[in-house]
């Protein structure tokens, strides 16, 4: 399969360093995502070749370009205020893990 | 082993939608007798295609039903009133579990169903039940599913490619008419080529993603499978339209996309990308490549080389972007909310770390890492906001191209199917399977992916690319190609 990476990276020289043990740990406490030991290994390893793969978007020049958030023109839509029906508290509830009275139930998460 | 026949069209679940309609209309098949036949077809096939996570059986005999007794009434209108469909599982059916093939949603039953499901029901379509896909989506071989992996119809030690695999074996396996999937980098087109059957990512915008589990929400866009275009243009007329629900649907109005299909390319000019011929192409794929070239200008077509010097970029833009906004996307699973969650533990937060760590698979960590990095203090103005740079030179050297060409033409996927397991541990292999799909996400383009060749006993697919709100264009063509070839009449033989 490398051959077909030939065109991609364009780099080169590939200057990214390789995440450390901390990056991962600290990323995955951003988005509250457990891993085991063995897990946190693999996925540095993989992160790191992944990134490496990104250095290619460094050569081109963006100077002055405005990003892209999404493809169609359309800017913030309004429409009337006016109430309508909306889903059933049920249907809803009944799919949360622990509910009471009407509630998604939750565990503290202050003090 | 490798399966390839040409089907004698005689079997009823082989036939084409419209075919079916046809026999519908003349009253030689009631919608339950469709339907019973898709069924049985399904329980013979199942234990070696596993193209469905869940098979709504009496769900689909009840709507069969109704779709008869309206058409006894004369009110059967549309041309998928009674057609058995599948719809993949990450768009939302109410009252029916919708898992994104993730454990994190087991138990899960949307109160409400997408919007492209409410056109279905509504169109009097059968809904048989549930595509597998990759877990979210993530993925180019429906083996990361945590419902097991879906096999090629073609050869069941190959993958159906991802992530709508299900929906695509199941359409080239004749266990349904037509499915649904959704493309985020490729997901519709790269397995319609693997499977040997047609696949469309519309317009982004075009078809609203109201009640499609969301991946890459700039990205992500819902398509028709079918055996040929015609039955790809009237489910694309069925499913798209504006719908207030989703703040990026297109307010035009809607169309009868089958009015495109004129089978006339004479005059059209193509342009042939050269950086779409990857090195490392397979050569079987390349020859079936230029033969239909051959065939398209024979047709009429004019065909002219073109670069897009960017296309190479456009695989680190999408796996920066779309990571990214699946990291956000994805947050919504706490575990708190639906499906499952780990709760004999001790505070709010382990509850968290313990559902995603336990729920998600490993693609989507990894996913989520990647995405989150991107997007974290002191590294979002090298990844994301460039990658969102590059994205706009990218639509614009797309927009340049469509000035001088009608639509572009290129192989689908650099490879036929590729064995079961090959791709699994090394993630950067995986991504390049999308490597010809990507760039349409991108820049929002509507592209259809149809069978064109042989390669080696497994299906070639041939893609068109048209400019944004080109639909009609690239059925037109797609269309054209199809019916001036024999390719889309190939069958498995299971």
């Amino acid at each position: 399969m490398a051959g077909l990476w030939n065109g991609f990276i364009l780099a080169d020289e590939l200057t990214t360093p390789d995440l450390t043990a901390d990056d991962v740990r600290h990323i995955a406490a951003l988005t509250r995502l457990g891993l085991s030991d063995d897990e946190l290994e693999t996925m540095r390893g993989q992160l790191s070749s992944i990134l490496k793969v990104f250095e290619s978007l460094q050569q081109i020049d963006t100077e002055g370009v405005e990003p892209t958030g999404h493809t169609t023109e359309i800017r913030t839509v309004l429409r009337e205020d006016k109430a309508a029906e909306s889903l059933q508290r049920d249907g809803i509830l009944k799919n949360a893990p622990e509910s009471e009275a009407g509630y998604v139930k939750v565990r503290p998460i202050l003090g | 082993m490798v399966n390839s026949e040409v089907s004698n069209g005689s079997d009823l679940t082989g036939i084409t939608a419209h075919e079916a309609q046809e026999f519908l209309t003349s009253g030689k098949v009631s919608s339950v007798e469709l339907t019973e036949a898709v069924l049985a077809r399904v329980d013979e096939l199942e234990p070696q295609i596993h193209s469905y996570i869940t098979v709504t059986r009496e769900e689909a005999l009840t709507a069969a039903r109704t779709a008869d007794e309206a058409r006894d009434a004369g009110k059967a209108e549309g041309p998928l009133a009674g057609i058995p469909v599948m719809v993949k599982d990450n768009l939302s059916t109410e009252g029916v579990a919708t898992t994104a093939g993730s454990k994190i949603l087991l138990g899960y039953t949307p109160p409400y169903d997408a919007h492209v499901v409410s056109q279905l029901r509504s169109g009097g379509a059968v809904i048989i039940g549930k595509g597998n896909l990759d877990e979210f989506a993530m993925g180019s071989s429906t083996e990361h599913s945590a419902f097991g992996a879906t096999r090629n119809p073609w050869d069941t030690d190959r993958v159906p490619g991802g992530s709508s695999g299900g929906p695509a074996a199941s359409v080239a396996a004749s266990e349904c008419f037509i499915s649904l999937g959704s493309d985020t980098g490729g997901s519709i087109r790269q397995p319609a080529a693997l499977c040997g059957i047609v696949g469309m990512k519309p317009t982004y915008g075009l078809v609203s993603r109201y009640g499609l589990i969301a991946f890459g929400s700039s990205l992500d866009q819902i398509g028709p499978f079918s055996r040929d275009v015609r039955d790809t243009a009237d489910t694309l007329s069925v499913i798209s339209g504006h719908d207030r629900r989703d703040s990026t649907s297109i307010n035009a109005p809607g169309q009868d996309f089958a009015r495109a299909l004129t089978g006339d390319i004479t005059g059209m000019r193509l342009g042939i990308p050269s950086e779409y011929l990857v090195d490392g192409m397979e050569p079987g794929v390349k020859a079936a490549f230029e033969k239909s070239l051959e065939t398209l200008e024979a047709m009429g077509a004019t065909l002219e080389e073109v670069s897009l010097p960017l296309t190479d970029q456009a695989l680190a833009v999408y796996y920066i972007i779309a990571p990214s906004e699946a990291s956000a996307n994805l947050a919504r699973f706490d575990g708190f909310k639906y499906g499952t969650a780990v709760n004999d533990v001790p505070t709010a937060w382990d509850v968290m770390d313990q559902t995603r760590e336990q729920g998600f698979g490993s693609e989507v960590k990894r996913r989520i890492l990647i995405g989150a990095y991107a997007l974290s203090a002191g590294y979002y103005d090298a990844y994301y906001k460039k990658a969102q740079q590059v994205r706009t030179l990218i639509i614009r050297e797309f927009a340049q191209t469509f000035d001088k060409f009608d639509a572009l033409v290129t192989p689908t996927s650099p490879t036929v199917a590729f064995k079961a397991g090959e791709r699994m541990d090394d993630p950067v292999a995986m991504y390049l399977s999308d490597v010809c799909t990507i760039p349409v996400n991108i820049a929002g383009l509507p592209a259809i992916s149809v069978p064109g060749g042989m390669s080696e006993g497994l299906p070639v697919g041939l893609q068109f690319i048209g400019p944004q709100m080109g639909d009609g264009t690239v059925l037109k063509i797609a269309h054209a190609y199809e019916q001036a070839t024999e390719w889309h009449r190939l069958k498995p033989t299971l």
